[in-house]
């Protein structure tokens, strides 16, 4: 079968490998909090003001632009409620995880790139720590904590966007536009939002990590391996989001 | 107490890459106290022989014994006890460039020391260990701030902070000025006395094999081809052997 011999079937191959050491090596004890910890903070110092910054204008243009479609059906009071529904369940996450995987996918593959080529990872190996455990197993589980974090925080700075949105041409008090927003939302809009965000995570930080440790020898190596960190991280994101929808959509909390 | 005296031993060693066959039935053995340099062109398999030996790359067959131990026995944490007595000197220096020189030397550490033994006594090793290559005024510095020799040291420096018993070299001065590299050279003379280290040095500088070689084997395709002393493989008239000497 030659599909099955496809570069690209080959490729999802090894990163299937590569996700059951994760697992085999996050069950095994002794786990580098400290590393963790860093790679927490690093991330949210990274991606903080671009996902506030992206947030609040989406939440801003969002809400502009769906206002004349609204005032065409005479139905403009229900502005804030159908925005917050958007950026609840979709575009806060989804942006929140391309940004990351632009910015964090193509770190960490860059970072641990340059680490394989200049024997960085052979080092520590030979030093006695396990360096799939100490690079891979703490990046990874900081991307899976921190997409969530900051898609938490996405969802309320655009909110607060759509609210000033809202404001520029109306006029909807604070207490109302919130009221509003969160009577139109259930949990069957936040929860689902909010579990799709820890695979969009997950997904982000093994691309990421699977570029950079399987690093081809060579400087040329470390900018491949960044790029196509994001590339595949980006679109991991979309086929996730995809398989989400499916899924609420089947089980009936739309 | 009766020391043993072969600390590695290698025997018909195979690596192949695809079909490209690097290392046949390649052995050798390395004697307590002893230099050891492998000489060897360019892709030769030198890197590939000593990766074999500190087990980060399988060999396909042969044997590798260090300290008596069977290395493709050895479970990890068993290997990593192991790699304790083994300092591993990489061609690229392999410095953690996101940490300080402290950090670097202290890493090992983490592995092989308690919590409590770290916080007593690292600082006085890691000093200890820049003394021995001269250079304790960079303990704060990141690695991008030093020269290629000072890199060099440093790393030399992280595989002394264990005191291991062998230390595998590869290509110490390639890629250093002609005076850098005697300086190296200098330096590996001296910590092999101080630390009474065995040493399987990889290089093909002349300079650095007169200085430091007890034995040199010239490693060809892929195998074991000739041991013997630095002078007499010099006075040698085989046309493999004596184009390294040219
Ligand atoms: N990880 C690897 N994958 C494939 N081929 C390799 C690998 N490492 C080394 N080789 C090949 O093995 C041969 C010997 O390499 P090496 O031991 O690095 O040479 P040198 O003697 O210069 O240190 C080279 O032909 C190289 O291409
Ligand atoms: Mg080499």
């Amino acid at each position: 079968m030659d599909v099955i011999n496809s570069p690209f079937f080959k490729e999802v191959g090894e990163i299937a490998r590569f996700t059951g050491r994760f697992f085999k090596q996050i069950v095994k004890p002794k786990q580098e909090y400290e590393e963790f910890i860093n790679q927490c903070f690093w991330i949210g110092y990274k991606t903080f003001t671009l996902v506030s910054i992206t947030a609040f204008i989406m939440g801003l243009v969002l809400t502009i632009q769906s206002r004349p479609t609204l005032v065409e059906f005479g139905a403009a009071s229900l502005l804030p409620s159908m925005v917050s529904v958007s950026l609840v369940r979709e575009i806060s996450p989804v942006i929140t995880a391309l940004i990351c995987a632009g910015k964090i996918g193509s770190g960490i593959g860059a970072e641990l790139g340059s680490m394989r080529v200049t024997e960085q990872i052979d080092a520590m190996e030979v030093s006695g720590t396990n360096p799939f455990k100490y690079l891979v197993v703490t990046r990874v589980m900081a991307s899976t904590l921190m997409v969530p974090i900051l898609s938490i925080l996405a969802i309320a700075i655009s909110l607060y966007g759509g609210f000033l949105g809202v404001n520029l041409k109306g006029s909807v008090s604070w207490s109302l536009y919130w009221f509003q927003a969160f009577d139109a939302l259930t949990f069957g809009d936040f929860i689902p939002s909010l579990i799709k965000t820890f695979f969009f995570g997950f997904a982000i930080g093994i691309v990421g990590c699977y570029k950079g440790y399987n690093s081809q020898k060579g400087t040329e190596g470390v900018g491949r391996s960044a790029t196509t960190a994001v590339i595949v991280a980006s679109l991991m994101v979309f086929i996730l989001d995809l398989i989400a929808v499916q899924i609420t959509d089947l089980l009936g909390l739309t | 107490m009766e020391q043993k005296d072969h600390i590695i031993e290698v025997s018909k060693l195979n690596k192949s890459f695809g079909s490209n066959q690097v290392l046949k039935d390649f052995s050798m053995k390395l004697v307590r106290g002893e230099n050891l340099v492998i000489l060897g062109k360019s892709g030769s398999g030198k890197s590939v022989l000593i990766k074999c030996i500190i087990k980060l790359l399988e060999p396909d067959f042969g044997e590798i014994k260090i300290l008596d131990q069977d290395i493709s026995e050895l479970d990890e944490d068993e290997m990593d006890l192991l790699r304790k007595d083994v300092g591993f000197l990489f061609q690229s220096n392999a410095l953690y460039d996101s940490m300080t020189v402290r950090e670097n030397l202290e890493f090992p550490l983490r592995r092989h020391w308690t919590l409590e033994e770290r916080e007593n006594k690292a600082e006085e090793a890691v000093m200890e260990a820049l003394e021995d290559v001269g250079l304790s005024h960079t303990v704060n510095m990141m690695p991008a701030e030093l020269s290629g020799g000072m890199r060099k040291r440093i790393a030399l420096a992280r595989t002394l902070i264990l005191k291991p018993q062998v230390i595998l070299y590869d290509e110490p001065t390639t890629g250093l000025d002609p005076i850098t590299g005697r300086e190296i050279s200098e330096l590996m003379i001296s910590i092999q006395e101080k630390y009474k280290a065995s040493s399987v040095i990889i290089s093909h500088d002349m300079n650095c094999i007169k200085m430091t070689s007890n034995r040199v084997i010239a490693l060809i395709e892929g195998r074991n081809y000739r041991t013997d002393t630095y002078e007499n493989l010099m006075k040698s008239t085989d046309p493999k052997v004596s184009e390294f000497f040219r």
